[in-house]
Protein backbone atom coordinates (compact mmCIF):
# COMPACT_ATOMS: atom_id res chain seq x y z
CA UNK A 1 0.00 0.00 0.00
CA UNK A 2 1.21 3.51 -0.74
CA UNK A 3 0.01 6.99 0.06
CA UNK A 4 -1.54 8.58 -3.03
CA UNK A 5 -2.83 12.13 -2.60
CA UNK A 6 -3.79 11.29 0.98
CA UNK A 7 -5.46 7.98 0.05
CA UNK A 8 -4.00 4.63 1.04
CA UNK A 9 -3.88 2.74 -2.26
CA UNK A 10 -2.63 -0.69 -3.33
CA UNK A 11 0.16 -0.72 -5.97
CA UNK A 12 -0.88 -4.28 -6.72
CA UNK A 13 -2.96 -7.10 -5.32
CA UNK A 14 -0.71 -9.86 -6.68
CA UNK A 15 1.40 -9.39 -9.79
CA UNK A 16 1.21 -6.13 -11.75
CA UNK A 17 1.78 -7.92 -15.05
CA UNK A 18 -0.92 -10.52 -14.34
CA UNK A 19 -3.32 -7.68 -13.53
CA UNK A 20 -2.45 -5.95 -16.82
CA UNK A 21 -3.08 -9.21 -18.70
CA UNK A 22 -6.45 -9.65 -16.98
CA UNK A 23 -7.60 -6.21 -18.18
CA UNK A 24 -6.32 -6.75 -21.73
CA UNK A 25 -7.66 -10.28 -21.98
CA UNK A 26 -10.72 -10.50 -19.75
CA UNK A 27 -11.80 -8.12 -17.01
CA UNK A 28 -10.17 -6.29 -14.12
CA UNK A 29 -11.37 -3.76 -11.57
CA UNK A 30 -9.82 -0.78 -9.84
CA UNK A 31 -10.97 1.05 -6.75
CA UNK A 32 -10.81 4.63 -8.02
CA UNK A 33 -12.79 6.16 -5.16
CA UNK A 34 -9.87 8.54 -4.67
CA UNK A 35 -10.83 10.49 -7.80
CA UNK A 36 -12.68 13.73 -7.03
CA UNK A 37 -16.41 13.77 -7.85
CA UNK A 38 -18.06 17.18 -7.89
CA UNK A 39 -21.64 17.99 -8.79
CA UNK A 40 -22.17 21.42 -10.29
CA UNK A 41 -25.81 22.40 -10.38
CA UNK A 42 -27.02 25.90 -11.24
CA UNK A 43 -28.66 27.94 -13.97
CA UNK A 44 -25.22 29.02 -15.12
CA UNK A 45 -23.53 25.59 -14.84
CA UNK A 46 -23.07 25.12 -18.58
CA UNK A 47 -21.72 28.65 -19.14
CA UNK A 48 -19.33 28.28 -16.22
CA UNK A 49 -17.88 24.99 -17.48
CA UNK A 50 -17.72 26.44 -20.96
CA UNK A 51 -15.39 29.12 -19.57
CA UNK A 52 -13.25 26.88 -17.34
CA UNK A 53 -12.82 23.84 -19.60
CA UNK A 54 -11.46 23.27 -23.10
CA UNK A 55 -14.09 21.00 -24.64
CA UNK A 56 -17.51 22.23 -25.76
CA UNK A 57 -19.99 21.65 -22.95
CA UNK A 58 -22.88 22.99 -25.06
CA UNK A 59 -22.52 19.93 -27.27
CA UNK A 60 -23.15 17.60 -24.33
CA UNK A 61 -26.67 16.22 -24.11
CA UNK A 62 -28.03 14.53 -20.97
CA UNK A 63 -26.47 11.07 -20.47
CA UNK A 64 -23.40 12.08 -22.49
CA UNK A 65 -19.86 12.67 -21.21
CA UNK A 66 -16.60 13.98 -22.59
CA UNK A 67 -12.91 14.21 -21.77
CA UNK A 68 -11.81 17.78 -21.17
CA UNK A 69 -9.11 19.99 -19.67
CA UNK A 70 -9.20 22.61 -16.94
CA UNK A 71 -6.97 25.26 -18.45
CA UNK A 72 -5.30 28.36 -17.04
CA UNK A 73 -4.79 31.77 -18.72
CA UNK A 74 -1.46 30.63 -20.17
CA UNK A 75 -3.10 27.65 -21.85
CA UNK A 76 -1.50 25.33 -19.29
CA UNK A 77 -3.38 22.27 -18.11
CA UNK A 78 -4.49 22.48 -14.47
CA UNK A 79 -6.12 19.05 -14.70
CA UNK A 80 -7.66 16.59 -17.10
CA UNK A 81 -11.24 15.68 -16.28
CA UNK A 82 -14.39 13.92 -17.44
CA UNK A 83 -17.59 15.99 -17.56
CA UNK A 84 -20.88 14.06 -17.40
CA UNK A 85 -24.06 15.92 -18.34
CA UNK A 86 -26.91 15.08 -15.98
CA UNK A 87 -28.96 17.85 -17.60
CA UNK A 88 -27.94 21.25 -18.99
CA UNK A 89 -28.02 22.81 -15.53
CA UNK A 90 -26.39 19.90 -13.72
CA UNK A 91 -23.01 18.26 -14.38
CA UNK A 92 -20.82 15.69 -12.68
CA UNK A 93 -17.13 16.53 -12.94
CA UNK A 94 -14.59 13.77 -12.17
CA UNK A 95 -11.07 15.04 -11.46
CA UNK A 96 -7.68 13.62 -10.45
CA UNK A 97 -7.21 12.89 -6.75
CA UNK A 98 -3.92 14.79 -6.70
CA UNK A 99 -5.69 17.92 -7.98
CA UNK A 100 -9.07 17.56 -6.30
CA UNK A 101 -8.50 20.24 -3.69
CA UNK A 102 -6.99 22.69 -6.17
CA UNK A 103 -9.79 22.06 -8.69
CA UNK A 104 -12.42 22.48 -5.97
CA UNK A 105 -11.06 25.89 -4.98
CA UNK A 106 -10.69 26.90 -8.64
CA UNK A 107 -14.28 26.05 -9.60
CA UNK A 108 -15.65 27.40 -6.31
CA UNK A 109 -14.11 30.82 -7.09
CA UNK A 110 -16.26 31.05 -10.20
CA UNK A 111 -19.67 29.85 -9.00
CA UNK A 112 -22.48 32.28 -8.19
CA UNK A 113 -23.45 30.51 -4.99
CA UNK A 114 -21.08 28.32 -3.00
CA UNK A 115 -23.88 25.75 -2.70
CA UNK A 116 -23.87 25.25 -6.49
CA UNK A 117 -20.83 22.99 -6.18
CA UNK A 118 -21.12 19.86 -4.01
CA UNK A 119 -18.31 17.40 -3.28
CA UNK A 120 -19.56 13.81 -3.48
CA UNK A 121 -16.09 12.24 -3.22
CA UNK A 122 -16.33 11.02 0.37
CA UNK A 123 -19.97 9.98 0.15
CA UNK A 124 -19.55 7.77 -2.90
CA UNK A 125 -17.23 5.04 -4.12
CA UNK A 126 -16.03 4.59 -7.70
CA UNK A 127 -15.01 1.26 -9.18
CA UNK A 128 -13.66 0.95 -12.72
CA UNK A 129 -14.48 -2.38 -14.40
CA UNK A 130 -12.37 -2.65 -17.53
CA UNK A 131 -11.56 -5.17 -20.21
CA UNK A 132 -13.07 -7.01 -23.18
CA UNK A 133 -15.43 -8.90 -20.83
CA UNK A 134 -16.28 -5.87 -18.66
CA UNK A 135 -19.59 -4.94 -20.28
CA UNK A 136 -21.01 -8.47 -20.20
CA UNK A 137 -19.80 -8.93 -16.63
CA UNK A 138 -21.49 -5.75 -15.44
CA UNK A 139 -24.60 -6.73 -17.42
CA UNK A 140 -24.76 -10.04 -15.52
CA UNK A 141 -25.05 -8.31 -12.16
CA UNK A 142 -26.78 -5.09 -13.19
CA UNK A 143 -29.10 -6.27 -15.95
CA UNK A 144 -28.93 -6.33 -19.73
CA UNK A 145 -30.06 -2.67 -20.00
CA UNK A 146 -26.55 -1.44 -19.22
CA UNK A 147 -25.46 -2.71 -22.64
CA UNK A 148 -27.57 0.10 -24.13
CA UNK A 149 -25.27 2.71 -22.60
CA UNK A 150 -22.87 3.81 -25.35
CA UNK A 151 -19.21 4.82 -25.05
CA UNK A 152 -18.86 8.17 -23.25
CA UNK A 153 -22.43 7.90 -22.04
CA UNK A 154 -23.77 7.10 -18.60
CA UNK A 155 -26.93 5.66 -17.15
CA UNK A 156 -28.36 5.00 -13.74
CA UNK A 157 -30.07 2.05 -12.18
CA UNK A 158 -30.71 0.11 -9.00
CA UNK A 159 -28.40 -2.66 -7.99
CA UNK A 160 -29.69 -4.51 -4.90
CA UNK A 161 -31.79 -1.42 -4.05
CA UNK A 162 -28.75 0.82 -4.28
CA UNK A 163 -28.51 3.68 -6.79
CA UNK A 164 -25.57 3.19 -9.13
CA UNK A 165 -24.28 5.39 -11.95
CA UNK A 166 -22.93 3.35 -14.85
CA UNK A 167 -20.39 5.48 -16.72
CA UNK A 168 -19.08 3.92 -19.93
CA UNK A 169 -15.68 5.54 -19.52
CA UNK A 170 -12.22 4.44 -18.44
CA UNK A 171 -8.48 4.97 -18.44
CA UNK A 172 -7.08 1.67 -19.68
CA UNK A 173 -7.67 1.64 -23.44
CA UNK A 174 -10.30 -1.06 -22.93
CA UNK A 175 -14.07 -0.93 -22.94
CA UNK A 176 -15.87 -0.98 -19.61
CA UNK A 177 -17.70 0.96 -16.96
CA UNK A 178 -16.82 3.22 -14.10
CA UNK A 179 -19.43 2.59 -11.41
CA UNK A 180 -20.33 5.22 -8.85
CA UNK A 181 -22.28 4.03 -5.81
CA UNK A 182 -22.89 5.18 -2.23
CA UNK A 183 -19.75 4.59 -0.17
CA UNK A 184 -21.52 2.24 2.27
CA UNK A 185 -22.36 -0.17 -0.58
CA UNK A 186 -18.82 -0.23 -2.03
CA UNK A 187 -17.68 -3.45 -0.34
CA UNK A 188 -20.81 -5.30 -1.45
CA UNK A 189 -20.38 -4.09 -5.04
CA UNK A 190 -16.69 -5.05 -5.05
CA UNK A 191 -17.51 -8.53 -3.72
CA UNK A 192 -20.24 -9.04 -6.32
CA UNK A 193 -17.69 -8.27 -9.04
CA UNK A 194 -15.14 -10.56 -7.36
CA UNK A 195 -17.65 -13.42 -7.44
CA UNK A 196 -18.04 -12.82 -11.19
CA UNK A 197 -14.32 -13.45 -11.59
CA UNK A 198 -13.23 -9.84 -12.05
CA UNK A 199 -9.53 -9.48 -11.14
CA UNK A 200 -8.68 -6.74 -8.60
CA UNK A 201 -5.97 -4.44 -9.97
CA UNK A 202 -3.82 -1.79 -8.31
CA UNK A 203 -2.16 1.48 -9.24
CA UNK A 204 0.80 -0.30 -10.87
CA UNK A 205 -1.37 -2.04 -13.46
CA UNK A 206 -3.40 1.12 -13.97
CA UNK A 207 -0.23 3.04 -14.79
CA UNK A 208 1.06 0.42 -17.25
CA UNK A 209 -2.36 0.23 -18.96
CA UNK A 210 -2.68 3.98 -19.39
CA UNK A 211 0.89 4.29 -20.71
CA UNK A 212 0.22 1.52 -23.24
CA UNK A 213 -2.95 3.39 -24.24
CA UNK A 214 -0.96 6.64 -24.63
CA UNK A 215 -3.06 8.46 -22.01
CA UNK A 216 -1.49 11.35 -20.09
CA UNK A 217 -1.17 11.48 -16.31
CA UNK A 218 -1.08 14.79 -14.46
CA UNK A 219 2.45 15.39 -13.11
CA UNK A 220 3.98 13.31 -15.91
CA UNK A 221 2.73 14.27 -19.38
CA UNK A 222 0.68 17.28 -18.33
CA UNK A 223 0.88 20.04 -15.74
CA UNK A 224 0.05 23.72 -15.37
CA UNK A 225 2.99 24.70 -17.64
CA UNK A 226 2.14 22.24 -20.40
CA UNK A 227 -0.35 23.08 -23.13
CA UNK A 228 -2.69 20.77 -25.04
CA UNK A 229 -0.78 21.68 -28.23
CA UNK A 230 2.41 20.11 -26.85
CA UNK A 231 0.58 17.20 -25.20
CA UNK A 232 -1.30 16.22 -28.35
CA UNK A 233 -4.63 16.86 -26.66
CA UNK A 234 -6.14 19.37 -29.11
CA UNK A 235 -8.88 16.81 -29.84
CA UNK A 236 -10.22 17.72 -26.38
CA UNK A 237 -10.09 21.47 -27.13
CA UNK A 238 -12.76 23.35 -29.08
CA UNK A 239 -11.08 26.44 -30.57
CA UNK A 240 -14.41 27.46 -32.16
CA UNK A 241 -15.95 28.19 -28.76
CA UNK A 242 -16.46 31.89 -28.06
CA UNK A 243 -14.16 31.79 -25.00
CA UNK A 244 -12.39 29.58 -22.50
CA UNK A 245 -9.44 30.19 -20.17
CA UNK A 246 -6.21 30.12 -22.13
CA UNK A 247 -7.83 30.05 -25.55
CA UNK A 248 -5.81 33.04 -26.75
CA UNK A 249 -2.51 31.57 -25.53
CA UNK A 250 -3.29 28.25 -27.19
CA UNK A 251 -4.18 30.02 -30.45
CA UNK A 252 -0.84 31.86 -30.42
CA UNK A 253 1.07 28.68 -29.70
CA UNK A 254 -0.73 26.92 -32.55
CA UNK A 255 0.37 29.71 -34.89
CA UNK A 256 4.01 29.60 -33.79
CA UNK A 257 4.10 25.83 -33.44
CA UNK A 258 5.14 24.20 -30.19
CA UNK A 259 8.86 23.53 -29.74
CA UNK A 260 8.22 20.14 -28.14
CA UNK A 261 5.73 17.38 -28.72
CA UNK A 262 4.67 14.39 -26.70
CA UNK A 263 5.64 11.19 -28.49
CA UNK A 264 5.58 7.48 -27.86
CA UNK A 265 8.79 5.44 -27.67
CA UNK A 266 9.17 1.70 -28.20
CA UNK A 267 12.44 0.42 -26.72
CA UNK A 268 14.49 -2.43 -28.08
CA UNK A 269 14.82 -4.17 -24.73
CA UNK A 270 13.17 -4.58 -21.35
CA UNK A 271 15.01 -1.96 -19.29
CA UNK A 272 12.62 0.67 -17.96
CA UNK A 273 12.88 4.34 -18.96
CA UNK A 274 11.65 6.43 -16.04
CA UNK A 275 10.42 10.00 -15.69
CA UNK A 276 13.20 12.54 -16.19
CA UNK A 277 15.56 10.31 -18.18
CA UNK A 278 17.28 12.12 -21.05
CA UNK A 279 16.46 11.32 -24.67
CA UNK A 280 19.20 11.84 -27.28
CA UNK A 281 19.58 11.78 -31.04
CA UNK A 282 23.05 11.87 -32.66
CA UNK A 283 24.50 12.74 -29.23
CA UNK A 284 22.25 15.79 -28.89
CA UNK A 285 19.74 16.02 -26.08
CA UNK A 286 16.29 16.22 -27.71
CA UNK A 287 13.96 15.59 -24.82
CA UNK A 288 12.93 13.90 -21.60
CA UNK A 289 10.97 10.82 -20.65
CA UNK A 290 7.66 11.52 -18.88
CA UNK A 291 6.54 7.93 -18.14
CA UNK A 292 7.78 4.44 -18.88
CA UNK A 293 6.47 0.92 -18.48
CA UNK A 294 7.19 -2.65 -19.41
CA UNK A 295 4.55 -3.62 -21.96
CA UNK A 296 3.60 -7.29 -21.63
CA UNK A 297 1.94 -7.19 -25.07
CA UNK A 298 5.16 -6.04 -26.74
CA UNK A 299 7.62 -7.87 -24.50
CA UNK A 300 9.72 -4.71 -24.22
CA UNK A 301 9.64 -1.33 -22.53
CA UNK A 302 7.67 1.61 -23.83
CA UNK A 303 7.64 5.25 -22.84
CA UNK A 304 6.21 8.65 -23.49
CA UNK A 305 8.57 11.59 -23.84
CA UNK A 306 8.59 15.24 -24.79
CA UNK A 307 10.84 15.55 -27.84
CA UNK A 308 11.98 18.47 -29.95
CA UNK A 309 9.33 18.89 -32.63
CA UNK A 310 11.70 17.93 -35.47
CA UNK A 311 12.40 14.58 -33.83
CA UNK A 312 8.90 13.76 -32.59
CA UNK A 313 8.25 11.88 -35.81
CA UNK A 314 7.35 8.29 -36.31
CA UNK A 315 10.34 6.08 -37.11
CA UNK A 316 13.07 8.36 -35.66
CA UNK A 317 15.71 6.39 -33.72
CA UNK A 318 16.60 7.80 -30.31
CA UNK A 319 18.75 6.83 -27.35
CA UNK A 320 17.63 6.99 -23.74
CA UNK A 321 20.22 7.34 -20.99
CA UNK A 322 19.39 4.68 -18.39
CA UNK A 323 21.89 4.96 -15.54
CA UNK A 324 25.23 3.90 -17.11
CA UNK A 325 23.69 2.44 -20.28
CA UNK A 326 22.11 3.57 -23.50
CA UNK A 327 18.69 2.21 -24.33
CA UNK A 328 17.76 2.38 -28.02
CA UNK A 329 14.20 3.26 -28.93
CA UNK A 330 12.05 4.26 -31.88
CA UNK A 331 9.49 7.06 -31.97
CA UNK A 332 5.89 5.99 -32.60
CA UNK A 333 2.62 7.90 -32.33
CA UNK A 334 1.23 7.60 -28.77
CA UNK A 335 -1.82 5.80 -30.12
CA UNK A 336 0.39 3.04 -31.52
CA UNK A 337 2.10 2.15 -28.25
CA UNK A 338 -0.57 -0.44 -27.57
CA UNK A 339 -0.54 -3.53 -29.74
CA UNK A 340 -3.09 -6.29 -29.49
CA UNK A 341 -1.82 -9.82 -29.24
CA UNK A 342 -3.47 -12.08 -31.80
CA UNK A 343 -6.58 -13.62 -30.25
CA UNK B 1 9.31 -25.32 -2.19
CA UNK B 2 10.85 -23.74 0.83
CA UNK B 3 11.22 -19.98 0.57
CA UNK B 4 14.70 -20.34 2.14
CA UNK B 5 16.18 -23.73 1.24
CA UNK B 6 18.51 -25.22 3.87
CA UNK B 7 21.16 -26.37 1.38
CA UNK B 8 22.05 -22.85 0.26
CA UNK B 9 24.12 -19.98 1.66
CA UNK B 10 22.87 -16.40 1.66
CA UNK B 11 24.29 -12.88 1.45
CA UNK B 12 22.98 -9.78 3.20
CA UNK B 13 22.36 -8.29 -0.24
CA UNK B 14 19.81 -11.09 -0.81
CA UNK B 15 21.71 -13.40 -3.14
CA UNK B 16 21.80 -17.14 -2.62
CA UNK B 17 24.85 -19.36 -3.29
CA UNK B 18 24.79 -23.06 -4.06
CA UNK B 19 28.23 -24.63 -3.74
CA UNK B 20 29.01 -27.75 -5.80
CA UNK B 21 32.68 -28.69 -5.78
CA UNK B 22 34.72 -25.76 -7.07
CA UNK B 23 31.65 -24.04 -8.56
CA UNK B 24 29.00 -21.81 -7.04
CA UNK B 25 25.63 -21.02 -8.61
CA UNK B 26 24.20 -17.64 -7.63
CA UNK B 27 20.72 -16.17 -7.76
CA UNK B 28 18.44 -13.84 -5.80
CA UNK B 29 16.33 -15.04 -2.90
CA UNK B 30 12.61 -15.56 -2.71
CA UNK B 31 12.50 -12.63 -0.29
CA UNK B 32 14.31 -10.39 -2.82
CA UNK B 33 12.02 -11.28 -5.74
CA UNK B 34 8.95 -10.75 -3.56
CA UNK B 35 10.18 -7.30 -2.51
CA UNK B 36 10.89 -6.33 -6.12
CA UNK B 37 7.64 -7.63 -7.61
CA UNK B 38 7.40 -8.52 -11.30
CA UNK B 39 10.95 -8.56 -12.67
CA UNK B 40 11.05 -7.23 -16.23
CA UNK B 41 14.75 -6.69 -16.93
CA UNK B 42 17.95 -8.56 -16.13
CA UNK B 43 21.55 -7.65 -16.91
CA UNK B 44 24.17 -10.41 -16.63
CA UNK B 45 27.98 -10.40 -16.94
CA UNK B 46 29.96 -11.96 -19.78
CA UNK B 47 31.31 -15.45 -19.30
CA UNK B 48 35.01 -15.20 -18.41
CA UNK B 49 34.69 -12.03 -16.36
CA UNK B 50 36.51 -12.30 -13.04
CA UNK B 51 34.46 -10.95 -10.14
CA UNK B 52 35.71 -9.88 -6.75
CA UNK B 53 33.77 -10.63 -3.59
CA UNK B 54 30.82 -8.19 -3.33
CA UNK B 55 31.48 -6.75 -6.78
CA UNK B 56 28.44 -5.72 -8.78
CA UNK B 57 27.84 -8.24 -11.56
CA UNK B 58 24.54 -7.03 -13.01
CA UNK B 59 21.13 -5.69 -12.14
CA UNK B 60 17.51 -6.68 -11.98
CA UNK B 61 14.68 -4.27 -12.55
CA UNK B 62 11.02 -4.53 -11.71
CA UNK B 63 8.12 -2.21 -12.28
CA UNK B 64 8.77 -0.89 -8.78
CA UNK B 65 12.56 -0.67 -8.49
CA UNK B 66 16.05 -1.34 -9.76
CA UNK B 67 18.33 -3.57 -7.72
CA UNK B 68 22.04 -4.12 -8.21
CA UNK B 69 23.35 -7.67 -8.06
CA UNK B 70 26.46 -8.36 -6.00
CA UNK B 71 28.61 -11.45 -6.25
CA UNK B 72 28.94 -13.01 -2.78
CA UNK B 73 32.17 -14.83 -3.66
CA UNK B 74 35.22 -14.07 -5.83
CA UNK B 75 35.59 -16.08 -8.99
CA UNK B 76 35.43 -16.33 -12.74
CA UNK B 77 32.02 -16.42 -14.40
CA UNK B 78 31.74 -19.77 -16.20
CA UNK B 79 28.08 -19.58 -17.13
CA UNK B 80 25.32 -16.93 -17.20
CA UNK B 81 21.63 -17.79 -17.45
CA UNK B 82 21.05 -15.78 -20.63
CA UNK B 83 18.13 -18.03 -21.57
CA UNK B 84 15.87 -16.11 -19.16
CA UNK B 85 16.75 -12.57 -20.32
CA UNK B 86 13.46 -12.38 -22.21
CA UNK B 87 11.44 -14.33 -19.68
CA UNK B 88 12.56 -12.68 -16.46
CA UNK B 89 9.31 -13.68 -14.73
CA UNK B 90 11.09 -17.01 -14.17
CA UNK B 91 13.09 -15.29 -11.40
CA UNK B 92 9.82 -14.52 -9.60
CA UNK B 93 8.35 -17.93 -10.20
CA UNK B 94 11.36 -20.13 -9.47
CA UNK B 95 14.22 -18.10 -7.95
CA UNK B 96 16.24 -21.11 -6.74
CA UNK B 97 16.11 -23.38 -9.78
CA UNK B 98 15.22 -22.06 -13.24
CA UNK B 99 15.78 -18.47 -12.11
CA UNK B 100 19.50 -18.88 -11.27
CA UNK B 101 21.70 -16.06 -12.60
CA UNK B 102 25.40 -16.98 -12.83
CA UNK B 103 27.80 -19.80 -12.08
CA UNK B 104 31.34 -18.94 -10.97
CA UNK B 105 34.51 -20.95 -10.34
CA UNK B 106 35.13 -20.10 -6.69
CA UNK B 107 38.55 -18.47 -6.18
CA UNK B 108 38.65 -18.58 -2.41
CA UNK B 109 36.40 -20.98 -0.53
CA UNK B 110 37.20 -19.23 2.76
CA UNK B 111 34.93 -16.37 1.68
CA UNK B 112 31.96 -18.72 2.01
CA UNK B 113 32.33 -18.64 5.79
CA UNK B 114 31.10 -15.04 5.80
CA UNK B 115 27.73 -16.01 4.28
CA UNK B 116 24.57 -16.76 6.27
CA UNK B 117 22.83 -20.09 6.64
CA UNK B 118 19.11 -20.38 5.92
CA UNK B 119 17.98 -19.77 9.50
CA UNK B 120 20.17 -16.69 9.96
CA UNK B 121 19.15 -15.28 6.57
CA UNK B 122 15.47 -15.65 7.41
CA UNK B 123 16.01 -13.73 10.63
CA UNK B 124 18.01 -11.07 8.81
CA UNK B 125 15.46 -10.66 5.98
CA UNK B 126 12.58 -10.62 8.44
CA UNK B 127 14.14 -7.80 10.48
CA UNK B 128 15.12 -5.81 7.44
CA UNK B 129 11.69 -6.06 5.85
CA UNK B 130 9.81 -4.59 8.81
Amino acid sequence: MVDFAGWSMPVMYGSILEEVKAVRGACGMFDISHMGRFHLESRGACALLQKLTSNNVEHLKPYQAHYSLLTNDRGGIEDDIIVYCIHPEHYLVVVNASNAQKDWVWIQQHVDLQSDLVDYTAGTAMIAVQGPLAVETVARIAGEEVRQIGRFHWGQGKLNDVDVLYCRTGYTGEDGFELIAPAESAVELWNMLLREGVVPCGLGARDTLRIEAGYPLYGHEIDSDTTPVEAGLMWAVDMEKSFFNGQEAIRNLQKQGAQRRLAGLVCNDRSLPRQGYTVMHDSNVIGQVTSGAFSPARGCSIAMAYLHRDKARSGVSVQIGVRDRILNATVVPKKELLIRQPA
Amino acid sequence: MSTTPDNLLYSKSHEWVKVEGEFATIGITHHAQAELGDITYLELPEVGRVLQEEEQFGEVESVKAVSELFCPVSGEVVEANTGILNSTEVINEDPYEQGWLIKVRVADKEELAALLNAGDYEKFAGQEGH
